[in-house]
């Protein structure tokens, strides 16, 4: 289960980045780009926490800037 | 500290990590991969093109002065962290006092009230997209926006107090889970906004005409303004010169195995404050191109709204992502300010002291100049706390040198080690004047400060290490 979980992550994850390297290259529009990047935002954030619901790191409760 | 103000990773607050407890190079790779791409990463990159920085210094000089923030870590922070296992804090509590250690928290909690004040504006300025609500920056400082997005301010600042008065633990699980889809987000909408200004070949990238032309179109609206190279490098440099230089960061590699674990800063620097940043100032650079209107604000000026140029770029995925990286960044600010609060108020609820923070944030993020002012902030933040970071270095590895005890409160019973109070404070209130009298840049205070606060504390410490009594072995 964890490792189908994880490949929808990592299939997600390239729903945000590669779209937009298509566009880089001319091969598709900046609609579908925003399109399929919501699209890979609803998945990641169903499929991620199937997986990823580890231990908080020790520094969870710091400041990042 | 008191224990109950600081609970980073819940065990070994006032003992040294024990090596069962100790964690190996991959866990810190893993955690500083998810750092450093937070909210503030939207207001910094946009605010280098607004400053006029050219693209090759940006490029160069955040290289150079990320390299010298990971060497900070590795050399500085990691031997004494490995060598003493402790918190920051407890060991600040050693050297200089508890009530001194109290009193830095609340300085600390002060700095983050304002710093997650910043993150609000951010995420309002993105929830305020969809209702067409504009990010207006008014010409003071203490002015307030338009109307309604001072409304929209205040409803996010209570949201996110709210959650933090809950605890930070909910939202660092969202956070954890977000990191790598937000360094996808912040990857992605560089190579958009690169697209968008048709900048798609090695010929238009290396000629960078897209960036000269945000550039001068900045500076016809804001008036001529320079960010060099060397500014570049230090501001890279220091900009976490709390975290380094100020040795926060020892609480998280007293669980260090190795010493190798302190280049691990390395992908949190390169993923956030180089590509992040970089992406970022991308996304202005486009909207002045695409859309050169809606990049000037009522003013007349060219401004960094951060939930417009991320819309602009990816569409509802930017929003989110600005949302989320604000709320993330500014929910732990709030959650640890709270507890710096009630450090000062031990009778005070932890919700309560939370929400005040929470509040004294919503107030600061009501004046949108203060999260366009993020550069010289960050640079303030580090010249206020790194010092105290010089007063451990000095404590490990000179004291002893010298003739003099180490970690003296502890072993003199004194709360406040006047010392260190003077060696802090002294360099503070001078670096303090330059950066806000007299303009001097922010980040260029820090190292100065260091120095001077080393070499004082040393000093002092001569004079009132053999006025005071004779410590007792602990």
């Amino acid at each position: 289960m964890n490792n189908i979980a994880k490949i929808a992550s990592l299939i997600t994850l390239g729903l945000v980045i590669v779209p937009c390297l298509l566009y880089f290259a001319g091969t598709i529009g900046l609609d579908t780009v925003k399109w399929t990047a919501l699209a890979g935002t609803i998945g990641w954030f169903i499929a991620t926490p199937m997986w990823m619901s580890r231990e908080l790191p020790v520094d969870a409760d710091q400041v990042e800037i | 500290m008191v224990e109950e103000n600081s609970n980073s990773g819940g065990e070994f607050e006032r003992e040294p990590v024990p090596d069962s407890a100790l964690l190996g190079n991959g866990k810190f790779w893993g955690m500083y991969a998810g750092e450093h791409a937070a909210g503030t990463e939207f207001m910094i990159g946009p605010l280098f093109l607004a400053a006029g920085a050219s693209l090759s210094d940006l490029i160069l000089g955040l290289l150079l002065g990320n390299f010298l923030a990971v060497l900070t870590w590795r050399f500085l922070v990691v031997p004494v962290a490995m060598a003493k296992r402790l918190t920051l804090y407890y060991q600040l509590e050693r050297i200089a006092g508890g009530t001194l250690v109290k009193f830095y928290n609340m300085v600390n909690g002060l700095l983050f009230c304002f710093l997650a004040g910043a993150m609000i504006t951010v995420s309002a300025s993105a929830v305020g997209v969809p209702f067409k609500i504009t990010f207006d920056i008014p010409s003071n400082t203490f002015g307030l926006s338009n109307p309604s997005f001072t409304a929209l301010v205040a409803i996010v600042g209570v949201v996110i107090a709210l959650v933090a008065a809950g605890g930070y633990e909910r939202v660092s699980r969202v956070a954890n889970i977000a990191a790598p889809w937000m360094i996808a987000v912040f990857a992605a909408c560089g190579i958009v906004s690169l697209a968008q200004m048709d900048a798609t070949s090695v010929a238009a990238l290396s000629e960078g005409k897209y960036w000269s032309d945000a550039i001068a179109f900045v500076q016809e609206k804001n008036g001529p303004q320079s960010f060099g190279f060397w500014q570049i490098v230090v501001f890279a440099w220091l900009c976490n010169g709390a975290m380094h230089f100020g040795m926060a960061d020892l609480s998280i590699f007293r669980f260090a195995k190795s010493k190798s674990s302190g280049w691990a800063p390395a992908i949190g620097m390169f993923l956030g404050h180089y590509m992040a940043w970089i992406a970022a100032a991308l996304l202005l650079a486009a909207l002045i191109k695409i859309q050169p209107a809606l990049a000037v604000g009522g003013d007349g000026k060219v401004s960094a709204n951060p939930g417009l140029l991320a819309f602009e770029s990816l569409g509802w995925t930017g929003i989110i992502c600005v949302i989320i990286a604000g709320w993330t960044t500014a929910n732990p600010t709030i959650y640890r300010a709270g507890l710096a609060f009630q450090g000062v108020l031990p009778k005070s609820s932890r919700t309560a002291m939370t929400l005040v923070a929470g509040a004294v944030a919503t107030i600061a993020g009501a004046f949108p100049n203060l999260s366009a002012q993020l550069l010289g902030f960050v640079g303030t933040y580090g010249t206020v706390l790194g010092p105290m970071g010089a007063v451990i270095f000095v404590d490990f590895y000179l004291m002893k040198k010298f003739g003099l005890r180490d970690e003296y409160a502890t072993h003199s019973g004194a709360q406040v080690n006047i010392a260190v109070l003077v060696a802090w404070l002294l360099p503070v209130a001078v670096g303090l004047y330059l950066i806000i009298a007299l303009g001097v840049f922010a980040a260029y205070a820090v190292i100065p400060c260091w120095i001077a606060c080393a070499v004082l504390y040393l000093g002092l410490s001569k004079f009132t290490q053999s006025a005071g009594p004779e410590p007792a072995s602990v």
